[in-house]
């Protein structure tokens, strides 16, 4: 189904406080821990560190051609049974065709966002099989009814108080607002599902050629058991995610649970290499394009693709903490959605994203695998305004009219000052002594909030009097 | 020692005080300054808007301005400094006369309080100051150009002055040059945000070294009355008792 335009400003309006609230008392927590793990690291090696993530990870994205087919040998090797999916149409399609096969009933799911990305929930579901997602954020996001709205926490827009509620409502319990309580009922009901279920559907958050073996890490112990106990795993993976061996792996367990939660390492790392001794009976890995292949193409933007999915990026991001996660329109949150979107849903979907910034360069310091996420914005609005090889322009030619103006008349020294002058005269009527409290439309948009300083250009006049 | 002023395009029509004072205190260091006449906007608000090779004319009157002058080009803002440090370079084709211009001409732009405290090698400049001062560390400065310290070492050193930290210091104030037109709303709640930790502080004046952001402090504090002043740099250190 074709998204429509995000109108991010829109988004940003219909925001509630307690959304906001909710957001920040979690991204402050993050943070936090996240600057006790780097502490203990010490900030050199943790530097150190970083350049080495991005390093794995720039190699593997250049060199794509060499290890995706590595991974293929090896878990085929192994009795696996590997699929390339050029899209989502062809990713829902393998799945259902594996479901279908399997005369699969029950699907448990652990977090996933390719699988968001493509939408498979909603297809499985008209093909008449009950999906589960099984991490606990994802479980209640599911059961509202909502999208997740951040990248790590998916339901941290919901107080206690909201999941009891939901669950009073959905699952027809008693429950109080206690976060052991809502977890036990949570894990109880998942149990249930975990047992019954015929298939299980994962992501992945890297896989290593040398081996073949997908790595997902999880805090709840969900992915191993939706990996472990159905007959059928199937898991849907980018193609971005390879990396090439076990030494880089070290390295980036390293970057990502200390970014994300600042953890030493996630609760429950799962190496998973077909035909070990435990695990399901049979392994499909669905090794996803949909557009990563051209976003490699690009030079600037392709180091998009580096994600670990981490979330630091949206933990810090002013923007984020005051819009939280819905207001990006879509399932990419926070700055790295912003230099997401545009490029997997194109510039006309979502190309209000990359200017939901204040380009103040956060995210770029937080990235644990030092994507450059403000260079990439720019680059995107760029792509939006201008038109670049990849994708035309989509904003009114007047503005470009407007900018040729401008840029000619402010690169033009007597028509500046001309201009200067000129705003001392238009200034007079709104002037109360230093400021202009409101101005006309567009400037309204700046005077809403505060007041405009009065043009005082006396500086060069002064100059020449010395 | 020379310098070259970069008044910068918000500097110029919003803040001659803070000019003025820049030059006081440069000169007071003995610095020679000069002012090229043709400069106008460095392009960063069209370049960040976009309109990424409409901005190579605004940088072409830049370096016609500021290429042939000598000595170090010194500016009130980090965010310009920025710009011109590490894009202009990008906006001519590498090999080209102008990406040398370009690599050169930025070589030598400075930031005002880099440049007095790297370049100058001065952190007491004789300034006096008795109030209650806090430090809003802005984000172009603060993550493009390293900038962290230098202000606040001219800060302790001026007489009378007592330095309060800011909590949240280097969290952004909203500004964001063409953010704060697009998404009117977000811009607002994070100025809001800022002006409160400024308020909590206990400080009597808020230092900013760059105009962008200045404007939207000052006017952020001005809107609710604050008896907090927000004040450049500079004018700090200008100031004598
Ligand atoms: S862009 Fe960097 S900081 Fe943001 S989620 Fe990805 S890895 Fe983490």
């Amino acid at each position: 189904m074709p998204i429509p335009h995000i109108d991010f400003r829109a988004n940003t309006q219909r925001v509630s406080p307690h959304l906001i609230a909710a957001t920040q008392k979690s991204t402050r927590t993050a943070l936090a821990k996240r600057a006790q793990a780097i502490e203990i690291v010490g900030e050199d090696q943790w530097q150190a560190l970083r350049q080495a993530g991005h390093d794995i990870k720039l190699h593997a994205l250049t060199h794509l051609d060499e290890y995706l087919p590595m991974v293929e040998a090896r878990v085929t090797q192994a009795g696996g049974v590997v699929h390339w999916a050029r899209d989502d149409v062809e990713a829902r399609r393998i799945v259902l065709e594996i479901a279908a096969q399997h005369r699969v009933k029950r699907i448990v799911k652990s977090k996933s966002m390719a699988t968001e990305e493509i939408e498979l929930n909603r297809a499985l579901q008209d093909a008449g099989i009950a999906v589960f997602e099984t991490d606990l954020g994802e479980y209640i996001v599911q059961l509202a009814g909502q999208r997740p709205s951040h990248p790590t926490a998916p339901a941290l827009h919901l107080t206690k108080e909201d999941i009891a509620a939901l669950f009073r409502a959905k699952l027809g319990v008693d429950a109080p607002p206690d976060p052991q309580t809502l977890c036990e009922i949570a894990r109880g009901k998942l149990r249930e599902e975990f047992l019954s279920a015929d298939m299980g559907i994962s992501g992945g958050n890297f896989l290593i050629a040398e081996t073949g073996t997908l790595v997902i890490v999880t805090n709840e112990g969900n992915g191993r058991m939706c990996t472990a106990l159905p007959p059928v795993h199937v898991a849907i993976v980018g193609i971005e995610k390879v990396i090439p061996d076990w030494e880089g792996l070290a390295v980036m367990l390293k970057l990502l649970a200390r970014s994300g939660t600042g953890q030493k390492i996630t609760a429950y790392t799962n190496l998973i290499t077909p035909g070990g001794e435990e695990g399901p009976r049979e392994f499909h890995l669905v090794l996803l394009d949909n557009g990563r292949s051209r976003m490699l193409q690009d030079e600037i933007a392709r180091e998009t693709l580096a994600c670990i999915r981490c979330g630091a990026c949206a933990n810090i991001c002013p923007v984020y903490n005051h819009v939280g996660g819905f207001a990006y329109g879509a399932i990419f949150l926070g700055p790295i959605g912003a230099i997401v979107a545009p490029q997997l849903l194109g510039v006309k979907v979502a190309g209000d994203l990359p200017f939901a910034s204040s380009l103040c360069g956060a995210c770029g310091d937080v990235c644990p695998v030092k994507i450059p996420i403000p260079n990439i914005l720019l680059h995107l609005r760029h792509r939006v305004v201008e038109g670049d090889q990849f994708a035309s322009a989509t904003v009114s030619p007047i503005l470009g009219v407007g900018a040729r103006v401008g840029t000619t008349a402010l690169g033009t020294p007597w028509l500046y000052r001309l201009g200067a002058r000129m705003m001392r005269l238009f200034q007079a009527s709104f002037r109360r002594g230093d400021w202009l409290p409101t101005l006309p439309p567009p400037l309204d948009r700046w005077t809403m909030a505060r007041p405009f300083p009065a043009f005082r250009s006396d500086f060069r006049a002064w100059w020449r009097r010395r | 020692m020379q310098a070259q002023l970069f008044l910068t395009c918000l500097g110029e029509n919003f803040f001659s005080p803070a000019l003025k004072d820049m030059v006081e205190v440069l000169e007071r260091l003995g610095v020679q300054c000069a002012m090229p006449e043709g400069q106008t906007c460095c392009g960063q608000p069209f370049y960040n808007s976009g309109f990424q090779s409409q901005t190579r004319g605004l940088a072409r009157q830049w370096l016609k301005a500021f290429g042939a002058t000598d000595g170090y080009i010194v500016a009130p803002s980090g965010s310009c400094v920025d710009f011109v440090r590490h894009r202009y370079v990008e906006l001519f084709p590498a090999g080209t006369r102008e990406h040398a211009l370009a690599q050169a001409t930025a070589a030598r732009t400075c930031e005002f309080s880099q440049f007095l405290v790297n370049v100058l090698q001065v952190t007491d400049v004789g300034a006096s100051f008795p109030r209650k001062v806090t430090y809003h560390a802005s984000c172009h400065g603060l993550r493009g150009l390293g900038l962290r310290d230098e202000p606040k070492r001219l800060l302790r050193a001026v007489k009378g002055l007592e330095l309060i930290p800011l909590s949240s210091e280097e969290t952004c104030c909203g500004f964001g040059g063409i953010f704060s037109m697009v998404y009117p709303e977000v811009s607002r709640a994070m100025m809001e945000d800022k002006v409160n930790t400024i308020q909590a502080s206990g400080a009597e004046v808020v230092v900013v070294g760059e105009p962008g952001c200045l404007m939207n402090i000052a006017g952020g504090l001005q809107k609710i009355n604050s008896p907090v002043k927000a004040m450049h740099l500079a004018e700090i250190l200008a100031s004598r008792a």
